[in-house]
């Protein structure tokens, strides 16, 4: 693979080592092989030692007393309905509230379906940040793993090398826990679980059903809980979270276009023209308010029981509108026309003056 | 550990397959002079691209990616992207190669094509024709043939609509670069304009199904926008952007006043030197009506030293910022009035 590597400068100069790296492909094929004989080992030691012992505990049920001390006290008392309280140290707060990005799930989804051949699902480390309330989950990569009846092997060195690159870019996102396809936890997850948990203080599970069992993509998260009889050998239990999408405005607006693929035939749009996109916002806000009057309209003829709530929303819509005397309108509308038309006559002017320049530096 | 080795060995032979086929891409069967007329970007690549800057891009800074993916005939399809991080000065021993190398390799385990195709950029109000960006993607566009650097403007976006914009160097352009000879009778005789130095690539999304699902499960499951920023008739940005071209074209005109300045220089020079021939012809003349040997001819350019003509790259490249700039201007406006006369019509409704 003769990439050139090449980085992208900025006015902060960077040099481009442009004949430096592409005169020697001999590093990339290099790579290639230096890395089949990486991974193989590094899966050897971390899971061997522990699916060797715990598939002989093949149930569902596996000791993790020492590896989740942070989990072991409050839960252990009301794994169900326990709030955060003081006795839950770690980054998961306990706020039950997980909130995810959309490029996260379209990230899974794309790597899942990028899987191996014969791996049934894909795992992968969800990054984000902990604030006091809930959990934000931005960022997310995908680790290769080999899972088959009785084993499974995870590539943790993978792990923290590309944990370790994605620091450099964002330097506040901390591994948060995990993500599996898959619309069912195995005995497996339990192992994956338990080495996650060495990475992070009680770390979230997220699964995204993409088997669409029940006709849905069902999206969930949780998070490991001890129970059984103390003294006993302790289970873990996957307690579910909230789950709540968070948006960037931007990340709204993106959502929102690419979502018209599902209506094209062959999946595929173009971006819009400046009017389109004027038109589509007003077809959108035309189809709320007929759903709003549609409302209205039941409510009166007495199919819908009213709402007050929604009547106050109703009531601080119409009041939205502003009043305007008519002439003072016409003046405001003519002078905003009058300046847009201005700048567009001046920046017409300028293009043509740039040509003109352009002519005459070339004679 | 047998079906990882073989997921490796895949991995090896599929590389050293396209080490074979110069990093062209799997799909591509074609010759090199074909220019790409599509590029079509996953969805995935979007939402990261908007994602990145949103977090690390605060301010005038550019956040930058590189993108990857794969070329299909004559479209360039962009299946992932990896951002970079940024260029910090107390940063001296980051290495951008290695970085870079290890990423790609890293993803190449997990299946990610790992084919470079291209990068991308932030810009602050659609301000991003510069020296540097061209060098970029001339160096990318050299070694690649298909690369493109999309632009992806944020505040533009934030406004309503997503901004996302594909752009190639033309091959006039790149012929240029590479002779890196930018004097005005190069540019001349490669009849470079402003308008021709950049192409734009037409850009269409596509998803998989799975996506698909994904989209409508995300639509099922989160609150309707309540932003409608795109119909809001403030024109705040629009004052940044006249500022901005104001500011070009400030530097436009010194440049001319410079090349102008050249000019009469030269013509003056030009002048002089005809003075002085003529001077020594009548002198020669004389001299030989009396019979002494003529003066020899002197080296007229060691007398008179041609002025250097002012590098023309630059106002090329103003040039072109400043077609963005009206272009932009252009689209905000039109907008804007369409918003303006659907207003008018909602009040005339009213009333």
């Amino acid at each position: 693979m003769a990439t050139p590597a090449v980085p992208p400068s900025t006015p902060p100069a960077t040099p481009t080592e442009t004949p430096a790296a592409a005169s020697d492909p001999a590093p990339a094929p290099s790579p290639a092989s230096v890395s089949a004989p990486a991974p193989a080992p590094v899966p050897a030691p971390t899971p061997a030692p522990a699916s060797s012992s715990d598939p002989a505990a093949a149930a569902a049920t596996t000791a993790a007393p020492g590896q989740t001390p942070a989990s072991a006290p409050a839960p252990a008392q009301a794994p169900a309905q326990s709030l955060p309280g003081p006795a839950l140290p770690g980054p998961f707060p306990g706020g039950r509230v997980v909130r995810l990005h959309p490029v996260i799930l379209a990230s899974i989804v794309d790597s899942y379906e990028r899987r191996n051949e014969g791996a049934a699902r894909v795992i992968g480390t969800l990054l984000g940040t902990v604030d006091k309330h809930s959990v934000e989950v931005t960022n997310c990569f995908s680790v290769p793993h080999n899972e088959s009846e009785d084993e499974v092997a995870v590539d943790m060195e993978f792990a923290k090398n590309m944990y370790e690159l994605h620091k450099k870019v964002s330097p506040n996102e901390l591994i948060l826990g995990w993500y599996a396809t898959g619309h069912d936890i195995t005995e497996h997850s339990v192992l994956i679980h338990e080495y996650y948990s060495r990475e992070a203080p009680n770390p979230i599970h997220l699964t995204v059903d993409t088997s669409l069992q029940n006709g849905r993509m069902s999206i969930k998260a949780y998070v490991s809980t001890l129970m059984g009889v103390p003294g006993r050998t302790m289970g873990v239990m996957f307690t579910p979270l909230t789950v709540k999408y968070a948006y960037y405005d931007t990340e709204r607006i993106g959502v929102d276009l690419i979502m018209k693929t599902c209506f094209s035939p062959n999946r595929v749009i173009g971006l819009s023209s400046d009017l389109q996109q004027v038109g589509g916002a007003s077809a959108r806000i035309q189809d709320a308010l007929s759903t709003v009057l549609q409302y209205a309209e039941d409510v009166l003829s007495g199919k819908v029981s009213a709402d007050n709530t929604v009547g106050r929303f109703l009531m601080s819509l119409v009041n939205q509108v502003p009043k305007i005397v008519p002439e003072d309108f016409e003046t405001m509308l003519n002078s905003n026309i009058n300046d847009l038309l201005m700048v567009t006559y001046l920046a017409n002017l300028t293009q043509s003056q740039i040509a003109l320049n352009e002519k005459l530096v070339n004679l | 550990m047998a079906s990882r080795k073989e997921g490796t060995g895949s991995a090896a032979t599929s590389s050293s397959s396209t080490t074979g086929a110069a990093g062209k891409g799997k799909g591509k069967a074609g010759s090199g002079d074909s220019a790409v007329k599509q590029v079509q970007i996953d969805g995935l690549v979007v939402l990261k691209i908007i994602k990145h800057y949103q977090e690390e891009g605060q301010g005038t800074e550019v956040v930058q990616g590189v993108l990857l993916g794969l070329v299909v005939e004559d479209r360039l399809e962009i299946t992932n992207c990896f951002p970079f991080p940024q260029h910090t000065e107390d940063d001296a021993d980051f290495d951008e190669v290695q970085y870079q190398m290890e990423m790609m390799r890293s993803l190449r385990h997990v299946n990610i094509d790992h084919l470079h195709v291209g990068w991308y950029q932030s810009t602050y109000y659609g301000s991003f024709v510069t020296r540097a960006l061209l060098d970029s993607q001339f160096s990318y566009q050299h070694a690649i043939e298909e690369s493109v650097v999309l632009i992806y403007d944020p505040i533009k976006t934030a406004q309503g609509s997503l901004s996302l914009k594909a752009y190639r160097l033309t091959p006039k352009l790149m012929e240029v670069c590479k002779e890196k000879d930018f004097s005005p009778e190069a540019l001349k005789k490669g009849n470079i304009t402003f308008e021709h130095m950049f192409e734009e690539v037409p850009i269409v999304i596509k998803n998989s199904h799975l996506i698909n699902v994904l989209m409508w499960e995300l639509e099922k499951k989160s609150a309707v926008a309540d932003k409608h920023e795109l119909l809001s008739l403030a024109s705040s940005h629009l004052g940044k952007t006249l500022q901005l071209l104001m500011d070009r074209v400030d530097e436009m005109s010194q440049d001319i006043v410079k090349y102008n300045t050249y000019m009469r220089n030269t013509s003056k020079q030009q002048q002089q030197k005809h003075q002085y021939q003529q001077r020594r012809q009548q002198e020669n003349m004389q001299r030989q009506s009396r019979g002494e040997p003529p003066l020899p001819e002197e080296d007229l350019s060691k007398l008179f030293k041609p002025h250097q003509p002012p590098a023309r790259m630059d106002s090329l490249l103003i040039a072109g910022q400043i077609n963005t700039y009206c272009q932009n201007i252009k689209e905000f406006t039109a907008q804007n009035l369409g918003k303006l006369f659907m207003a008018q019509a909602l009040q005339e409704y009213n009333s």
